[in-house]
């Protein structure tokens, strides 16, 4: 059954400082579609993501969300989508639970001490969920900020390098929330330089040169 | 005949545009400069109670208004820039900061030098001559911002937001250094009440213009040398003959 | 999971950056070192006549209020730059503008309410009166709020440059002379025997003006800088 897309890229051409990353770059994503970026270092994946959310305005070309530009959608198109970028976006200072609420109140989600438990333990964080993150290794850190897909129902995740310093257990588990989001009519576009293979769904590759 | 005026907007047209156009600028200035200065300094009669140190002001006067007034048009064109994300908008408002600036400082300079004679001392703190040093720290904040991004656009429209806040806020500024000044002087300084002379007010009107053409002849000179550097990776730049 | 209004996000905001500043509480106290410390050199370097340094006292206050909340200012954005949740704060539901407010209220409450409330102690080293110690309380307590607002816009504009910290108060400085004039014009007209009220409805006038303004072209200064 073929959805109609909610995300459309249309003719986007991006820059860096005077370095034409890409141009011409055309692509829609439909609900349960799963969408890999791929290109060298260099070749515009992260400026390309940051593009979808709205950072970073195209020199030429739109973004479109169910049919209407990003920029014109004011801060209600912020409400279904999340991003994970490079960066963790977690405060050393505070502890896993309170990084977790903090960041589900800024997508705009007030939650319970317990529905915050429930998500960093699904994530593998039991009995780190008081401790400063200060303390915790960078891959249980990456597991702090990926528990903010738990939380909320945004439809588009964007995901920079989910992986990044996650063990193997970790990658399987993130392969399986993927999984989940997608049949629950979700969908994500995302980076990585390693390989995310999720069951019964078909990865759509662009690639970026 | 319907010319394209957005043709100009542009800055590849706009750069061989502008080369043609300042000398239409930059002639008749030096020319208004040295009728105007000759009036100022040879024509125009000694002030009877300034005497002949008074005759600074047909530089002072000029430059005082253009320094400000050289400021809204800054901000206008950045906020240009900023809205309709024309490059050559905001190019314009690079270009004319430092000349801004220049005359802030020659209205400071000359200011002193004419405040020795008349006040006994180089620098009082009078509500013009101090608001003209926050308009110099204004104009300064905004090269420095602007000489501080290296990526051309973020620059630019940062610089941009600076001057509009800067413009906003000048006539607050000005208001409160004048009630300022009155609350802490009892006798301001007044410019003499008599009447200007006919020579004098000539003189003055005259370097005004000279100094508007100049700041064109030299915003334009200015902004062919930022669009040759911002588009130093183009092909139409590298196939100028002044540059191959 | 519910969902956030706007003000709880804007109490979240300021929640989340006080919770941040207790557990590093040296930034904090730095800021107001330095306040108490400029505040006493003056003496140092003019000389010790209580008549000259109660005509002065104001003045000197506010300056040093001025030159701490510089202080602090490259810092308001800086750590949520470097970390990624600026990031998550320009994605959040709500207006960019609501959240720059938030940490505009954040910032004053953790450095310009701190002067204020110290100001009274560096009053009486200067020798000043009780009724112009109050006035200068009050005074502090209108117009500092003006302090983080225009800071907040130029922390915006030079967010991740190189020697952003003295950049920021070469562009802020400026913007702040009324508030100077009429900060320390409020305490100097008590002295002289007048009224203050009009010096401290201009500094409210200020206040106002600056928070219907300031965080929308803040916000505006944030989405430049990150692109």
């Amino acid at each position: 059954m073929q959805q109609t897309p909610l995300l459309e890229v249309k003719n986007i051409a991006c820059e860096r400082g005077d370095h034409r990353l890409f141009s011409g770059l055309n692509f829609t994503l439909a609900p349960g579609e799963l969408m890999q970026v791929q290109g060298a270092n260099g070749s515009g994946k992260t400026t390309l993501l940051r593009t979808l959310c709205g950072f970073v305005q195209p020199v030429q070309g739109s973004v479109h969300w169910c049919g209407q530009d990003i920029g014109e959608w004011d801060d209600d198109f912020h409400a279904e989508m999340c991003y994970l970028g490079h960066l963790n976006a977690i405060k050393d200072e505070l502890s896993a639970l309170e990084n977790l609420q903090m960041s589900a109140g800024l997508a705009g989600y007030t939650v319970s001490d317990q529905q915050a438990v429930a998500a960093l333990r699904r994530m593998g964080l039991q009995r780190r969920e008081h401790l400063p993150v200060r303390v915790l290794s960078q891959g249980q850190r990456r597991r702090v900020a990926l528990a903010r897909l738990l939380i909320g129902d945004a439809h588009l995740w964007i995901l920079d390098e989910p992986l990044t310093a996650l063990d193997v257990g970790a990658v399987g588990l993130m392969q399986e929330l993927i999984g989940e989001h997608l049949s629950n009519g979700g969908m994500t576009i995302f980076t990585t330089h390693q390989p995310l293979q999720v069951s019964g769904v078909q990865t759509r590759q662009l690639m970026l040169s | 005949m319907a010319i394209n005026w957005f043709k100009y907007s542009a800055p590849s047209t706009f750069y061989g545009l502008a080369g043609k156009l300042i000398p239409f600028f930059a002639w008749p200035a030096v020319i208004l400069f040295a009728i105007g200065l000759y009036i100022g300094f040879f024509v125009a009669p000694t002030d009877a109670v300034q005497s002949e140190a008074y005759r600074i002001i047909f530089i002072h006067v000029p430059a005082s208004i253009l320094s400000m007034f050289i400021y809204l048009i800054m901000a206008g064109y950045a906020a240009l820039g900023l809205i309709f994300n024309t490059r050559l908008s905001s190019m314009m408002a690079q270009a004319l900061a430092p000349t801004g600036a220049l005359f802030a400082f020659i209205s400071l300079w000359t200011g002193a030098l004419w405040g020795k004679p008349m006040w006994g001392a180089w620098w009082v703190w009078d509500a013009r001559l101090t608001s003209e040093l926050i308009l110099l720290f204004l104009y300064l904040g905004f090269i420095a911002l602007q000489a501080s991004i290296e990526d051309p656009r973020r620059a630019d429209k940062a610089s941009a937001l600076l001057a509009i806040v800067g413009s906003v806020n000048v006539p607050i500024i000005y208001f409160s250094v004048k009630w300022w000044n009155t609350l802490h002087q009892g006798a301001t300084i007044k410019m003499t009440g008599t009447s200007m002379h006919v020579a004098m007010q000539q003189a003055m009107f005259i370097v005004l213009v000279a100094c508007w053409l100049y700041v064109i002849a030299v915003a334009l000179a200015r902004v062919r040398s930022i669009i040759l550097e911002r588009e130093r990776n183009t092909q139409w730049v590298s196939e100028l003959k002044e540059v191959r | 999971m519910n969902k956030l209004s706007l003000f709880g996000l804007l109490g979240l905001v300021i929640r989340r950056d006080l919770l941040l500043a207790m557990r590093r509480r040296a930034d904090v106290l730095t800021t107001l070192i330095f306040f108490v410390m400029v505040v006493s050199l003056f003496p140092l370097g003019v000389g010790p006549e209580p008549e000259m340094l109660r005509k002065m006292a104001s003045g000197v206050v506010w300056v040093a209020a001025l030159l701490a909340s510089m202080l602090s200012l490259p810092r308001m954005f800086s750590a949520d730059h470097a970390d990624g949740t600026l990031e998550q704060m320009m994605l959040a539901p709500q207006s960019l503008s609501v959240l720059v407010l938030g940490k505009i209220l954040a910032h004053w409450t953790l450095s310009g309410l701190p002067l204020a409330l110290i100001a009274p102690v560096l009053g009486l080293q200067f020798d000043m009166s009780v009724q112009a110690l109050w006035i200068l309380v009050l005074a502090l307590l209108l117009g500092t709020p003006v302090l983080s607002m225009i800071g907040a816009v130029g922390a915006a504009l030079t967010l991740g440059l190189r020697g952003g910290g003295v950049l920021v108060s070469l562009l802020v400085l400026p913007l702040c002379i009324p508030v100077l004039i009429f900060g320390a014009g409020a305490v100097e007209a008590v002295n002289g025997g007048m009224s203050a009220v009009s010096n401290l409805a201009l500094l409210g006038a200020f206040t106002l003006f600056a928070l219907v303004f300031t965080p929308f072209v803040a916000a505006q200064a944030l989405r430049i800088s990150m692109e």
